[in-house]
């Protein structure tokens, strides 16, 4: 699987056909784009900065990926998250698995996303009308993750 | 040894990364923190919740027990909020 660490905007239609384009034998494509949301709570959020520590980020990630590709027949997939400073309405991180039929790619998709909430190296800090503050763990991603019992 | 520091943890202590020539007698992750903790005020506020803390030697995750050596490369930073 392709995993991509970046500042830049990605657009899935390309990365979906540079994953596809030309073969017959997927039976399923399952995205997954996450979003800056422009609230938390109560709070209306103006902007997002994300931290990543490089290097283990990508290892991370590439880590993800490996043991999802042995969980399930997956026939290709792509990871993107992105880094720095962000809107709402920005894509923060992408999620593509393919295989031969559904049940793989829609596991496999939410199993990344689970996995990559919690052990991935990167923190969101966002800034509100009040001020700036880093957000904090939430421990139903940790229960998200848990029950996939790896 | 190589000392990265990340998000909350960086804010605190000041400053992203510095370079410590470790002392013999610190032989585990918990060792160095208590070590890093004697140079300052900046380092007791980042490191005085073992909770909201995580740390990687050589980009692996390890416990606090985790042997440390000069030569490695240790970061801390808090729980993980990507995705």
């Amino acid at each position: 699987m392709k995993v991509l660490v970046q500042d830049q905007d990605f657009d899935i239609a390309a990365e979906i056909n540079e994953l596809c384009g030309g073969r017959t034998d997927i039976g399923a494509i399952v995205t997954f784009t996450g979003l800056v949301r422009d609230f938390h709570g109560d709070n209306k959020i103006r902007q997002m900065t994300l931290e990543h520590f490089p290097g283990m980020a990508e290892k991370q990630l590439e880590a993800i990926c490996k043991t999802a590709s042995e969980r399930w027949p997956l026939q290709g997939g792509t990871v993107i998250h992105r880094y720095g400073p962000l809107d709402p309405g920005n894509q923060i991180v992408l999620v593509i698995t393919l295989s031969a039929h559904r049940e793989a790619a829609f596991e496999a998709a939410e199993f990344i996303m689970d996995w990559l909430k919690t052990d991935a190296p990167f923190w969101k800090k966002e800034q509100t009308a009040e001020g700036t503050h880093w957000v904090e763990a939430k421990t139903e991603d940790d229960q998200r993750k848990d029950r996939w019992k790896i | 040894m190589e000392i990265f520091y990340f998000a909350r943890i960086r804010e605190d202590i000041g400053h992203s990364s510095e370079t410590v020539n470790l002392p013999e007698n610190i032989s585990i992750v918990n060792g160095l923190i208590e070590y890093l903790c004697e140079r300052g005020e900046n380092y007791q506020t980042a490191f005085k919740n073992d909770a909201a803390i995580r740390v990687a030697v050589n980009q692996t995750y390890v416990n606090f027990d985790h042997p440390v050596q000069d030569g490695d490369e240790v970061a801390f930073f808090p729980p993980m909020t990507g995705g």
